[in-house]
């Protein structure tokens, strides 16, 4: 596992809903490292601190990686203003991304919000093993939902507001399909009181489950330990980096409330 | 290729950039891009005795210019270093110091005699860290406190000792004579300095700390003072640190009198820039006919 930082090439980016852009890059070395689950930092023109943003999509025979990101701060913003023809100032691929064992034939990703895009390259690698439950706000802010069902998986969309699919949280269908049909493994990412109870849905009905963690960041390889992440081993607690060991973390290690 | 060495307390490093206490890990973490051999030296995590599980996140926040930090000098303990870490920054790296803080002085003794056998080739006492309840800075704010830590640790071991110095104190010279005076080979400074941001809408400072350390070009200028002052005030070699991304930050600490100079959150911003400063000091010195750094350390004139 090794990663790469350099300035790459913008080749396409779009706007894919309210304030999200997917960029795509041509960073053929980061593209041949990448997994699923990984993630970059970028670095924001005028800025100290790079945004640590998750590697959507990657394809090694194109040498590509792709981001989709929301607008939430300058720091974003000023990423987002950069267009094809700009280089991009890239430090990727980083962490652990979700590993998923050949033997597991029924994959669930559960994604929630900005949280769905790592889901899809995993998607695009189990295909019609996986099915994936995606929640948004409302009807404006579904993304990647088509990209899904293309690659294979069998897709449900549920809205805060009800103004598309379920109407009501992930973890109502999740919590149907484990019971109706299980699976071998959940995968989730998005905001922490998803994952948490995302995570108690998967404990209740003995599925293992993987959460991939946000915190806020300094270096992104391991070095500064800014990015915790209270997690428990063997009875023991202590504080594991987003950055290294994780963003992926077996949810049973993870203390949701630390 | 122009000569990048320099000599601190009699240890020679193979160029001037060093890595700052706290940004690099222990050295582990960047050998994707360079070897560690690339830098000067590198100082590692800031270490205690006993391990320390360090504050609770949120741990960083941007500011102007720069981060706040209070990562409460999580570690695995001198003895983890030790073991864990140090044949491996041994073989690989140049200058190994080793950042020592402690609550008590028993603290500070213990982990230096810890460390006196080892493979480590200097000490940076930490008597500055402001992210920590007990002990850290409370030391090295007060010339007493400071004096006192310095001839404690100075006792407990024969390695090359350098002091690191708080930037939150009224008149920082007074500290550097104090601890030059009980026997500090050299100093390092500067720390960060304690700040604080808040999140309007919520109202919750962005810390869970609620305070941390200022680092980044925010404190260049800050540093260079106070670089300059101690530079007058002692005779001991001196460590620039503070905001520096460039090359031209590292000839301007120089100039304000450091010998070397450390780089933490601009790796941060550009894993790069300390290769890119290394470099950028060697066509500085080629184009300039500069045969050894030690011409440029506190050559500023002064007003
Ligand atoms: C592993 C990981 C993967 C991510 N993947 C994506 C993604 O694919 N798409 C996407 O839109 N967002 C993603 N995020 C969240 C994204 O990093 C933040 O939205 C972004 O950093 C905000 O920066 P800003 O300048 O717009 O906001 P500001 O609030 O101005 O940022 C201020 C500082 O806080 C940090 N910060 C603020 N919010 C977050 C957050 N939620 N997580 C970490 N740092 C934060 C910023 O990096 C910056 O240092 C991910 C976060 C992590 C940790
Ligand atoms: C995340 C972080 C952790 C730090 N940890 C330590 C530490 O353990 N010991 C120490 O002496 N200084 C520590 N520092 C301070 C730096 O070594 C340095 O003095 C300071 O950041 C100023 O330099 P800079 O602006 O180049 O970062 C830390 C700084 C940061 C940003
Ligand atoms: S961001 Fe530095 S250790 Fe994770």
């Amino acid at each position: 596992m090794s990663y790469y930082c350099d300035r790459y090439p913008i080749i396409e980016k779009k706007s894919i809903s309210k304030d999200t852009f997917s960029m795509t890059i041509y960073a053929p070395e980061p593209a041949k490292a990448a997994h699923a689950g990984q993630f970059a930092t970028i670095s924001a023109p005028g800025f100290t601190l790079r945004r640590p943003i998750s590697i959507c999509e990657f394809s090694r025979s194109k040498g590509t990686l792709r981001f989709v990101f929301e607008v939430r701060g300058k720091g974003t913003e000023a990423i987002s203003l950069l267009n094809p023809g700009d280089n991009l100032d890239v430090l990727a691929p980083l962490g652990n991304g979700f590993t998923v064992p050949d033997t597991a034939r029924r994959v669930i990703l559960v994604g929630g919000g900005i949280g769905v895009p790592p889901l899809l390259a995993l998607a695009k690698k189990l295909g019609d093993r996986s099915t994936a439950i995606l929640g948004f706000r409302d009807y404006s802010r579904i993304i990647l939902a088509d990209e899904f069902e293309k690659y294979g998986a069998n897709t449900a969309i549920c809205t805060d507001d009800g103004s598309v699919g379920y109407h009501g949280l992930v973890t109502e269908p999740l919590s149907n399909t484990l019971k109706n049909v299980g699976a071998d493994l959940v995968c989730a990412c998005g905001p922490m009181p998803m994952l948490n109870a995302i995570a108690k849905v998967c404990a209740e009905n003995d599925v293992p489950c993987k959460v991939s963690m946000e915190q806020r960041m300094g270096c992104g390889v391991g070095a500064c330990v800014v990015c915790s992440c209270l997690t428990v081993r063997n009875g023991q607690e202590y504080y594991s980096r987003v950055c290294k060991d994780g963003p992926v973390f077996d949810a049973k290690e993870v203390k949701f409330n630390g | 290729m122009a000569d990048l060495s320099v000599k601190i307390a009699g240890v020679e490093f193979p160029n001037p950039v060093i890595a700052a206490s706290g940004t690099y890990g222990n050295g582990e973490c960047f050998t994707d891009l360079y070897p560690l051999s690339r830098l000067g030296g590198v100082s590692c995590k800031g270490m205690t005795i006993e391990p320390k599980m360090g504050n609770i996140p949120p741990r960083i926040a941007e500011t102007p210019s720069g981060i706040l930090n209070s990562v409460g000098l999580q570690n695995i303990g001198v003895h983890g270093f030790i073991d864990y870490y140090l044949p491996t920054l041994k073989e690989e790296g140049n200058v190994i110091i080793a950042n020592v803080a402690g609550a008590t002085i028993d603290d500070y003794i213990a982990a230096a005699e810890a460390l006196d056998n080892t493979d480590v080739d200097m000490i940076e006492l930490n008597i500055s860290c402001p992210n920590v309840k007990a002990g850290g800075a409370t030391w090295g704010v007060t010339c007493e406190g400071a004096a006192s830590v310095t001839k404690a640790v100075r006792a407990a071991t024969s390695k090359p000792l350098i002091v690191k110095l708080t930037p939150n104190v009224t008149n920082i010279t007074e500290i550097a004579k104090a601890v030059e005076a009980e026997g500090a080979d050299s100093i390092s400074l500067i720390n960060t300095l304690l700040g604080m941001r808040i999140d309007i809408r919520t109202k919750r400072p962005i810390l869970h700390n609620n305070v941390g350390g200022l680092s980044g070009p925010a404190v260049f200028p800050v540093a260079v003072r106070m670089v300059w002052q101690c530079y007058n005030a002692v005779k001991i070699p001196i460590i620039g640190m503070g905001g520096i991304s460039t090359w031209e930050d590292a000839v301007e600490m120089m100039l304000a009198g450091a010998t070397a100079i450390q780089m933490g959150t601009a790796i941060f911003t550009d894993p790069w820039s300390p290769i890119k400063v290394i470099e950028g000091l060697n066509d500085y010195m080629d184009k300039n006919g500069i045969k050894s750094l030690s011409e440029i350390t506190g050559q500023v004139k002064p007003y």
